[in-house]
């Protein structure tokens, strides 16, 4: 049940993605591009994303399990800490130069051509150097 | 008139919001693209839920593509494809998130990281791209 509920999850994640035009790299790269051509699509996105999980959030405070009997998720310390900064300074960089984030990377995957599977693959070889480099930097959900 | 973009944009981002809701609710868990299959190269435990929800968020937009032109238009340029895929991967993991980790769950908690989080790979975004396109004309 929990593989069929994360499985619908992350299918509803990726059409959402397809239908709002946030795996085409065009319109991401045009929403950054402030002093260039600025597409504003991506307010619309993250604004209509916001809204069913502010719900969903209050549901949660009232629950202290999800359906399936999994506790939910505890609040994250507000700690601004260095790994936060420099870690969303070294994603802004990257999602910049291509127009990718993680998302949209694997969603794209079925039409992304060899383009869309070295982006992927150089993602996850990123993954795999934090977690040689720093394993144990990790430890404060968003 | 508002265009066409715009409300695809909403209603896409509703279906985001909505999976993200779905993911909490049911499985406890956040929705986290970067987190998710950061678990799973590390081989967590719960590496099951994880390819789980990979595979249905690289399954269900590759056959709903099938015969229609979708397409990413990224760049060519395989230099830029690799460092940009590196960055992203080790900023996401070394950040604790992404965009829709820290943008749709974060923010919507009224979470301080994720707000910060967000604000900042936004800033370093805007930034890189002035500076990619408009003074390097790279991208």
């Amino acid at each position: 049940m929990r593989l069929v509920a994360a499985c619908a999850a992350g299918g509803l994640f990726g059409l959402g993605l397809l239908v709002s035009g946030m795996t085409d790299t065009g319109k991401v790269q045009g929403w950054l591009d402030f002093f260039g051509a600025w597409d504003p699509t991506l307010a619309f996105v993250l604004g209509g994303a916001i809204l069913p999980m502010l719900v969903a959030w209050q549901i949660a405070a009232r629950r202290e399990r999800a359906i399936l009997g999994e506790p939910m998720p505890a609040r994250p310390d507000p700690v601004i800490d260095r790994p936060l900064i420099v870690g969303a300074v070294l994603f802004g960089f990257g999602w910049a130069a291509v127009g990718l984030c993680p998302g949209p990377a694997l969603a794209s995957l079925g039409f992304g051509g060899i383009e869309g599977l070295v982006f992927l693959a150089a993602m996850i070889v990123g993954m795999g150097l934090h977690r040689t480099a720093l394993p144990r930097s990790n430890g404060h959900p968003a | 008139m508002i265009p066409d973009a715009w409300i695809w944009g909403l209603c896409g981002g509703l279906m985001i919001g909505c999976a993200a809701a779905l993911y909490l609710l049911v499985n406890g868990r956040v929705m986290g693209a970067s987190g998710i299959l950061g678990g799973l190269v590390e081989g967590r435990r719960d590496w099951a839920e994880r390819a789980a929800f990979i595979a249905g968020l690289v399954g269900v937009p590759a056959l709903a593509s099938l015969g229609t032109p979708a397409m990413t238009g990224a760049t060519g340029n395989i230099a830029v494809l690799i460092a940009g895929g590196l960055l992203v991967g080790f900023g996401t993991r070394l950040g604790n998130g992404c965009t829709s980790g820290h943008g749709v769950c974060g923010m919507s908690r009224f979470s301080v990281r994720g707000i910060v989080a967000v604000v900042t790979f936004l800033v370093a975004g805007v930034l890189a791209m002035a500076v990619l396109r408009h003074g390097l004309g790279w991208i």
